[in-house]
């Protein structure tokens, strides 16, 4: 049996079937990420005002870098260029630099999700550390002589661990001081490397990495970027199967395959799309 | 709404970004005076330039594919 309408437009919507598919899809996506954006906002709004970590439940900022940030947005509206100049190339009838360019968007996605990742380790290997006296520092941890949660997410430390495995003291690779916006203190003549502080454990009050169990913003940060890496990643795969396995079809239907790309181009142009909103909100404000 | 009229959106919505980047940035070089700050806010202005030469390059070059 012929499925109906895989590149001919219907009658009553004046579209082919995949594409009414797509959007209805994108509808719901739209709703899964407006929910999720929501909640950051509400959470940023309703916190309570004061500098982080000085003030335990103030919202963070400045906290994840900016370079790196703008260079995966760079990447991924790289990707969407890309992407549809390959749908276009097969519109044209030329595969070979459909062929290309779609390796280039898959490329421009695992480097996305690499960079991220990077981004993440940072994160996992980046401590908050309360002392008793109400003061509080933040920096990268070190643990009898190691670097833990370096490209190790489930090594991960609190004061319960340290207490169990009696550890004495831990020293922390302490942060350059950020202004109430979160940008780093300039101050003449004074070095901006990160200066290392023995802490006793008996001094601790908390200790925490920065996970979702440290901090809302971290919480929403993280789950709202996971969300969009896996749609990054499924996208990637699906562009990559059209690239290579699924691209048979061109031989057999060219229009029903430039269609697929078309789809698949829309899904991945919406990931782009939430990701330009994503870095303002996150990563700027 | 076809691949080439969301391309559309997702340049217009890239403009944007850039533009509020480079904002950002220079009004961050105007208060800390880092040249890391006034790098960021030029490169986002090149930024603009490229993707407002490339929205009309890809208009020009798709101008026979419906917006539908």
């Amino acid at each position: 049996m012929e499925i109906p309408y895989t590149y001919k437009a219907r009658p009553d919507t004046g579209l082919y079937n995949a594409k009414v598919g797509i959007w209805l899809f994108l509808a719901s996506e739209i709703m899964l990420f407006g929910a999720l954006f929501s909640a950051y906002i509400l959470l940023r709004v309703s916190a309570p005002d004061g500098f982080w970590p000085d003030v335990a439940l103030a919202w963070p900022r400045g906290l994840l870098n900016i370079p790196i940030g703008t260079f995966n947005t760079a990447v991924l509206i790289t990707s969407s260029v890309t992407v549809v100049l390959a749908w276009a190339a097969l519109k044209m009838n030329n595969f070979a630099r459909f062929r290309w360019l779609m390796v280039v968007t898959v490329l421009c996605a695992f480097a996305f999700l690499g960079i991220k990742s990077f981004e993440y380790n940072d994160k996992f290997s980046h401590y908050v550390v309360r002392l008793k006296d109400g003061k509080a520092v933040t920096g990268h941890l070190e643990v009898n002589g190691k670097h833990p949660g370096f490209w190790n997410f489930a090594d991960q430390w609190n004061l319960g661990r340290l207490e169990a495995e009696k550890v004495e003291h831990i020293e922390i690779a302490v942060d350059p001081a950020r202004d109430i916006h979160g940008h780093v203190k300039h101050v003449e003549g004074a070095s901006h490397d990160h200066a290392k502080q023995k802490i006793a454990t008996s001094d601790i009050a908390f200790l925490g990495s920065y996970t979702p169990a440290t901090h809302p913003f971290f919480a929403v940060y993280f789950l709202i970027t996971a969300l969009h890496g896996l749609h990054v990643l499924g996208g990637a795969l699906v562009l990559a199967y059209f690239a290579f396995p699924g691209a048979k079809m061109w031989k057999t239907n060219p229009e029903q395959f430039t269609n697929r790309i078309e789809v698949g181009g829309l899904f991945w142009h919406f990931v782009d799309l939430v990701w330009i909103f994503l870095f303002p909100v996150v990563y700027l404000l | 709404m076809s691949l080439k009229a969301f391309h559309v959106v997702f340049v217009a919505a890239s403009v944007l970004l850039m533009a509020f980047l480079s904002a950002w940035s220079y009004q961050n070089y105007r208060e800390s005076g880092s040249s890391t700050d006034l790098a960021g806010s030029v490169g986002a202005f090149v930024a603009i330039m490229a993707l407002a030469f490339y929205g009309r390059y890809f208009l020009r070059k798709l101008k026979n594919i419906s917006y539908l």
